[in-house]
C-alpha cells in the first residue's frame, strides 16, 4: 500500500516535471492563441535549444543554468527568424491557409530534425558535470532532484514575467488586441506580422528555457523533441487551445497523472494516463478547461 | 490632402470598385453616398490599405499610398473606422483607446487626444474600465471613432457609422463628426442615410454599382431628384 510519504513524494515528482510541461507547452499555446497556427515544429524547437546549450556548455565551460537565459534569447532569434522566413509566407497562401500552415511547419521539423542528424549525429549526448546535476534536495522525507526543481522554479518565474508582460505593458495589450483581431491592429498602426513574429520568438524562448533546462538530466539527440511535444500538445488542449495560463494548470495535472501512473501502473506505462486523461478532456469538455474557444 | 485617381479594387474576381477617381482637400467633410453593394466600403477599406488595389494612385499628402498596409497608412495619418466597428471586444475601453496611441512615444502625445475624446463622448470616461463587448452598439461606435482619433490622424474615414444605432445617437455620432472637422481633422464619410449625411457634409460623391456617378456640393446631391430616385433608391 502507499503511505502519506509515497503520496507526498509522488505528487512532488509530478508537480516539477508537471511545471516543466507547462513552460515547453507555454510557447506552443501562446502561438496558438496569437494567430491559430498549431507548430508542429515546437519539440524541434526544444531539440535545438537543448544542443545549444551543450554547444555553450562545451565552448564556454559555464553551467547550463547560467547560460539558460542566453539560450532563450537565441531561440527568441530563431523562432522570430522562422516566422519571417517560413510562416508569414504560408500564412498567404491562397487556399487551404490551415493546410498550408501545418505542412510548412510540419516540414520545418522534418528540417530541423534532419539538420541536427547530419551536424551531430543521432548519437545520445549529456551534459557530463553541471552544478545541479545528480543533486537531490530533501524536504520532510520527500526527495527533489535539483534539476528538476530549478526547472519548475524557472517555469513559474517565466509564467510570472509572461503574465507581467501580457498584463502590464503595451507590448502585451498589443499583443492581446492581435489575438483578439489581427486584422484590426493596423487600424491602429500595429504591424501585425512584428506582433506575430515577437509571438514565435516568444514562443520559442519559453520551449528554449525548457530546453536548457532539461539539458541538464536529459540524454540529447535529434528526436528527443518528439515525446514532449506530444506531452505539450496534450497539456494545450487539456489547458484549452489558446489559453497560456490554462496551459500552467494543465501541465500540472498532467506531470501528476503521469506520475501516478507510473506508481499505479509500471513506470513504462506512464505515458498511459495522460493519454487516457487527454481523451477524456476530448469527449467531456472539447475546449478544454480554461478555453473560450 | 487626398487625390484618389482610376482605383480599381477587385474581390474575389469581381470588380468592386472600378475607376473611382476622388478628392478631398484639408478639413473638408467629404461624403460618399450609394446603395448597400454600391461598393462604398470597399472604397473605403481600399484606401486604408486592408484590400490591394487592382490598379489606380492614392495620392496622400502628395505620397502614393496604393497597396501600403494598413499600419503605413496608419502612421501617415490616416485613421479608419471600419464596417462593423472591429474594436478588440475583450479588451477594456481604456485599453482599446490606449492601443490607438500605442505609436506614440512621448506620454504628452498619447495623453492629450484622450481629452478630445472625452470631451467628444462623455460616456466613454464613465466607462473606462468595462470590457468593450459590454457597450451598446451607439457607445462602440463612440468608441471606435476614439480609438480612431487616438491615432491622431490629419484624415478621419467612417465606414457607416449609423449603423446598428439607434435613431437618437446617430445624431450625436454626426454631431461629433462636425466638432471634429472643427477640431482640424478632415473628413471622409460613407453612409447610406442620405439626408443626415449630406446635412453635415460640404461635397458629395455617388457611388452605383462600383462606379462615382455623380458628384458636386452636398446640398445640390441632395436636392436632386434623379438621385434620389435613381441611385439611392428612395
Amino acid at each position: 500500500m502507499l503511505s502519506a510519504a509515497n503520496i507526498a513524494q509522488i505528487l512532488m515528482s509530478g508537480l516539477l516535471m508537471g511545471l516543466i510541461y507547462a513552460l515547453i507547452a507555454a510557447g506552443l499555446s501562446l502561438i496558438f492563441g496569437l494567430m491559430d497556427v498549431v507548430n508542429f515544429a515546437h519539440g524541434e524547437f526544444l531539440m535545438t535549444a537543448m544542443y545549444a546549450t551543450f554547444g555553450l556548455v562545451v565552448m564556454l565551460s559555464l553551467d547550463p543554468l547560467i547560460l539558460s537565459p542566453i539560450v532563450a534569447a537565441i531561440m527568441f532569434v530563431v523562432g522570430a527568424f522562422c516566422y519571417r522566413a517560413i510562416i508569414v509566407h504560408a500564412m498567404r497562401a491562397r487556399t487551404n491557409v490551415g493546410m498550408v500552415q501545418v505542412f510548412a511547419t510540419f516540414g520545418l521539423a522534418i528540417v530541423i530534425r534532419g539538420l541536427a542528424q547530419f551536424a551531430f549525429t543521432p548519437d545520445y549526448r549529456s551534459i557530463p558535470k553541471s552544478w545541479l546535476g545528480g543533486q537531490t534536495f530533501s524536504v520532510l522525507g520527500v526527495y527533489m532532484p535539483a534539476p528538476q526543481l530549478a526547472g519548475a522554479l524557472a517555469s513559474l518565474i517565466a509564467f510570472g514575467a509572461l503574465w507581467l508582460l501580457m498584463k502590464k505593458t503595451d507590448f502585451g495589450k498589443a499583443l492581446e488586441a492581435t489575438r483578439e483581431d489581427a486584422g484590426a491592429v493596423g487600424l491602429v498602426g500595429i504591424d501585425r506580422n512584428r506582433v506575430f513574429a515577437m509571438g514565435w520568438g516568444l514562443g520559442a524562448a519559453l520551449v528554449g528555457l525548457a530546453g536548457a533546462i532539461l539539458s541538464i538530466f536529459y540524454y540529447i539527440h535529434p528526436d528527443v523533441g518528439g515525446p514532449f511535444a506530444l506531452i505539450a500538445y496534450v497539456t494545450v488542449a487539456l489547458g484549452g487551445f489558446g489559453s497560456v495560463f490554462g496551459a500552467l494548470a494543465a501541465g500540472v495535472i498532467v506531470g501528476i497523472v503521469e506520475a501516478v501512473s507510473a506508481t499505479v501502473l509500471q513506470p513504462s506505462m506512464k505515458a498511459i494516463g495522460i493519454y487516457a486523461v487527454y481523451l477524456l478532456v476530448v469527449f467531456l469538455r472539447p475546449r478544454g478547461l480554461f478555453g473560450n474557444l | 490632402m487626398l487625390e484618389v485617381k482610376s482605383l480599381t479594387t477587385t474581390y474575389e474576381g469581381l470588380v468592386a470598385i472600378s475607376d473611382v477617381s476622388l478628392s478631398v482637400a484639408a478639413r473638408e467633410i467629404v461624403a460618399v453616398v450609394g446603395a448597400n453593394g454600391a461598393g462604398k466600403s470597399t472604397l473605403l477599406k481600399t484606401l486604408a490599405g486592408m484590400e490591394r488595389p487592382a490598379s489606380g494612385r492614392i495620392l496622400f499628402e502628395g505620397e502614393d499610398i496604393a497597396g501600403s498596409p494598413t499600419h503605413r497608412v496608419n502612421m501617415l495619418g490616416i485613421a479608419l473606422v471600419p464596417e462593423g466597428r472591429r474594436l478588440f471586444p475583450r479588451l477594456s475601453v481604456r485599453d482599446n483607446l490606449r492601443l490607438g496611441s500605442y505609436l506614440h512615444r512621448r506620454k504628452s502625445d498619447r495623453e492629450a487626444p484622450l481629452d478630445t475624446v472625452f470631451k467628444l463622448f462623455p460616456r466613454l470616461a464613465e466607462r473606462l474600465d468595462q470590457r468593450a463587448e459590454t457597450l451598446s452598439g451607439g457607445e462602440q461606435q463612440m468608441l471606435a471613432i476614439g480609438r480612431a482619433l487616438m491615432t491622431r490622424p490629419r484624415l478621419l474615414m467612417l465606414d457607416e457609422p449609423s449603423q446598428g444605432i439607434m435613431p437618437k445617437l446617430v445624431d450625436e455620432i454626426l454631431d461629433s463628426v462636425r466638432t471634429i472637422r472643427e477640431a482640424g481633422t478632415t473628413v471622409l464619410i460613407v453612409e447610406q442615410r442620405l439626408a443626415e449625411t449630406l446635412e453635415i457634409a460640404d461635397r458629395a460623391y455617388v457611388l452605383q454599382t462600383g462606379r462615382v456617378v455623380m458628384s458636386g456640393p452636398a446640398k445640390e446631391i441632395a436636392g436632386n431628384e434623379d438621385v434620389r430616385r435613381a441611385y439611392l433608391g428612395i
